[in-house]
């Protein structure tokens, strides 16, 4: 029962395609979707100064990671002062060692968690089972996903991809080997699922001793973490626990307690398109007292893993504004037709495709063709409430794979290589530069073509095939748009001559 | 070399781009967004009545069950909402205006430090204040001051009710409500009753924090009066 894993995915074009064969994932993605994208939209409209908000909001992340050290050490001290301890882990594999020993320390062998992005990207469940620790995912969708041994497929929603008929299945067969079983005549009724999941649930809460969380913000000046949830599953982990174990990316941080003014109307309104999500959780250390306002023992582990290699791109940087809002999953034409998992990683969709290749490179079949997994419509951008240009992103990325370049992996800066597969999508570009340069050669081109065109085929051979396979090759015309021109207008010699002007006149000279 | 050490040196090589000479402070960021909106300012556009009267239209949006009465009116009122729940037991923080609950039947339970969560977990109802309301979003704000008690009292008891004194404690946008509040202590924001969207994407409300929130809208002078 360790959740399923990510790794050894197939890369997107082979898993989206597998994806978009079931007709019933894209149906549950349709609604879900569709539902979501209309009520965002209806949220945002009602504030007249989201512009501005979202201008501050970028802004303000901006500043933060253009000056991240000093913010992170600056949140250290507070969080020190106020009682609690920091961690630092530079990968997943330092984060899950910390946290293990944590939990050790306590003598306690389950912990409840909060739904959380960081943790889900390091694997920590896995981890902690490997050392005889059982973690019980609270978050209503998680526990969907941890009992159906299956994988998150949206950054809010993790169990998008089910319909309530196949949320109650999973209820229904997987709830007793876990704990308190679902009843037996439990409906597809959300209602009813989500009272099966409160008693389920209410027995893990009431005996934890350790929680595990995440973190929406940690305000620097302040060493305040915020939480954001609906369920109140977060307020159980975050208050009955003795000792609670926070892992959040070093990204989260933001400078000042007043800073929360503008993400606490930005992100709700994004995510679950709510003027305020039910329950915001908001603790600066730990309590002083046995018996006082919540757990006695707080331990924050920072993450990078990944995280300063994406600082360190300057075009790419601008992913880590990102307040994991999923807006931009919501209103993404691929993700709504090829659903989460075919992202390979616990990022999907838009924000996916430019975090994951930035955080784990681009060295595996999977990573390089996350930069490919969108058409570039640019929808991302429009609702991003931090202003992520993710197509700008997308197009830089997928330069890095074809041409390779200076990248920074690991914290260390290397000559990436070019992804092998793009050898002749190169040549072509090499050609065509080179016959750009060369009028005459482009000229001479040009008129092949237009007196052959009726030679030409409808599709591709070789490896041109699959470029083919869903569009239609464009009709060559007649004669070219430089011939046309020269023809009409081409004794117009009054006008301004260019070197090039000059060039096509000697060329068609020579053509006499 | 430690986690610590790694991450930040990391941090700094990756940010060679940025001038040595840039302080966090010269990294612009543009504040032209509204103090309290418009539908909701607290200026000339919108009284404090209209800002109490937005506060229960968006707290009664998110399922909030919203009553307002007049200071005379308080103590009758939670006599008969707890007698309408059927509650046997309400808990009381510490706090708690004694006077609130004069009339009510129900035993009364303080919540004590060695009080634990299954104990809490047997309480049919809560009573509490709070420390501020915002009328914009719909949301209460629990600092854990007197008559607000520990961030568990009211989150394991199904029935929450909240008094609000209005106009003073009601403010019109977030950004006010954070000037209020203080950071260092443990702070709960409510909006509505627990719910859940991770169905369909479909809000559904009753989790597993309370799921009946009543929210009690104290006016001076009484609403009408």
């Amino acid at each position: 029962m360790s959740g399923g894993t990510f790794l050894g995915m197939p890369a997107f074009p082979e898993a989206a395609a597998a994806a978009v064969r079931d007709t019933r994932l894209r149906g549950n993605l349709r609604h879900a979707t569709g539902t979501i994208r209309a009520k965002r939209a209806q949220a945002v409209a009602e504030l007249p100064d989201w512009a501005g908000l979202r201008a501050a909001g970028a802004a303000i992340k901006d500043r933060t990671l253009r000056h991240l050290d000093h913010y992170l050490e600056r949140l250290e001290e507070a969080v020190t002062a106020s009682g609690g301890t920091v961690h630092w882990a530079a990968d997943a594999a330092e984060a899950n060692r910390i946290v293990t020993q944590l939990v050790r320390a306590t003598g306690e062998s389950e912990v409840v968690k909060v739904k959380s992005m960081a943790t889900q990207e390091i694997g920590l469940n896995a981890a902690l089972e490997a050392a005889g620790i059982r973690a019980y995912e609270t978050d209503l969708a998680e526990l969907i996903v941890q009992l159906g041994d299956d994988l998150p497929s949206h950054i809010l929603v993790p169990a998008i991809h089910r319909n309530r008929g196949e949320i109650r299945d999973v209820f229904r067969s997987e709830m007793g080997r876990w704990g308190r079983p679902a009843p037996e005549d439990l409906s597809e009724e959300p209602a009813e699922l989500a009272e099966a999941a409160r008693l389920h649930l209410r027995e893990k809460f009431l005996r934890a001793k350790v929680g595990i969380s995440g973190a929406n913000f940690m305000v620097a000046e302040t060493g305040t973490l915020v939480v954001v949830e609906s369920e109140g599953n977060g307020r159980m982990c975050l208050t009955l626990p003795e000792t609670l174990i926070s892992v959040v990316g070093i990204e989260k941080v933001v400078p000042t307690w007043r800073d929360l003014e503008v993400f606490l109307q930005l992100l709700p309104r994004s995510s679950t398109a709510e003027r305020m999500n039910p329950y915001t959780s908001m603790w600066t250390g730990a309590a002083d007292a046995e018996g006082a306002d919540g757990p006695r023992d707080f331990h924050l582990v920072l993450l990078d893993n990944g995280r300063t290699d994406a600082l360190a791109d300057t075009v790419g940087r601008q992913a880590l504004r990102c307040i994991r809002c999923s807006a931009c999953l919501n209103v993404c034409p691929v993700y709504e037709r090829a659903g989460g998992h075919a992202y390979g990683s616990a990022y999907p969709g838009p924000i996916g495709a430019i975090l994951t290749p930035q955080l784990r490179g681009t060295v595996t079949e999977l990573d390089a063709s996350l930069p490919y997994a969108s058409s570039l419509c640019g929808a991302c951008y429009e609702v991003c409430p931090v202003a992520i240009d993710i197509p700008q992103v997308l197009v830089h990325l997928r330069e890095r794979v074809v041409e390779g370049g200076e990248a920074t992996v690991r914290g260390r800066r290397t000559t990436v290589r070019p992804a092998r597969g793009h050898a002749a999508e190169r040549a072509a570009m090499r050609a065509a530069r080179w016959v750009f340069e060369h009028p005459a050669a482009l000229r001479a081109g040009q008129r092949l073509a237009s007196r052959t065109r009726r030679l030409h085929p409808r599709r591709l051979p070789g490896p041109g095939r699959a470029w083919t396979a869903s569009r239609e090759l464009p009709e060559v015309p007649a004669e070219s748009f430089r011939d046309w021109w020269l023809r009409e207008r081409g004794d117009d010699g009054g006008g301004r001559k260019g070197r090039g002007e000059r060039g096509e006149r000697r060329d068609r000279g020579g053509d006499r | 070399m430690s986690g610590r050490e790694v991450v930040l040196g990391r941090i700094r090589r990756a940010l060679r781009d940025v001038p040595r000479s840039e302080a966090p402070d010269d990294v612009p960021v543009p504040r032209e967004y509204a103090r309290a909106h418009s539908s909701s300012g607290t200026g000339a556009a919108g009284t404090s009545e209209a800002l109490t009267g937005l506060l229960a239209e968006n707290l009664a949006d998110y399922r909030a069950v919203v009553h307002r009465t007049g200071t005379d009116g308080l103590s009758p009122l939670l006599c008969r909402l707890l007698a309408a729940r059927g509650s046997a037991t309400v808990l009381v923080p510490p706090g708690l205006p004694p006077h609130w609950l004069k009339a009510t039947d129900p035993v009364r339970i303080h919540d004590r430090a060695a009080t634990t969560a299954r104990e809490l977990d047997s309480v049919d109802s809560v009573v509490t204040g709070c420390a501020v309301a915002i009328a914009d979003t719909g949301t209460i704000v629990l600092d854990g001051g007197p008559g607000q008690g520990r961030r568990r009292i009211t989150l394991i008891p199904d029935h929450h009710i909240c008094v609000v004194r209005a106009p003073e404690q009601v403010v019109a946008s977030v950004p006010e409500a954070l000037e209020r509040l203080d950071p260092a202590r443990p702070l709960t924001w409510i909006s509505g009753p627990s719910a859940t969207s991770d169905i369909e994407l479909d809000r559904v409300e009753g989790v597993h924090g309370p799921r009946t929130l009543e929210v009690v809208l104290v006016e001076e002078p009484a609403p009408g009066g």
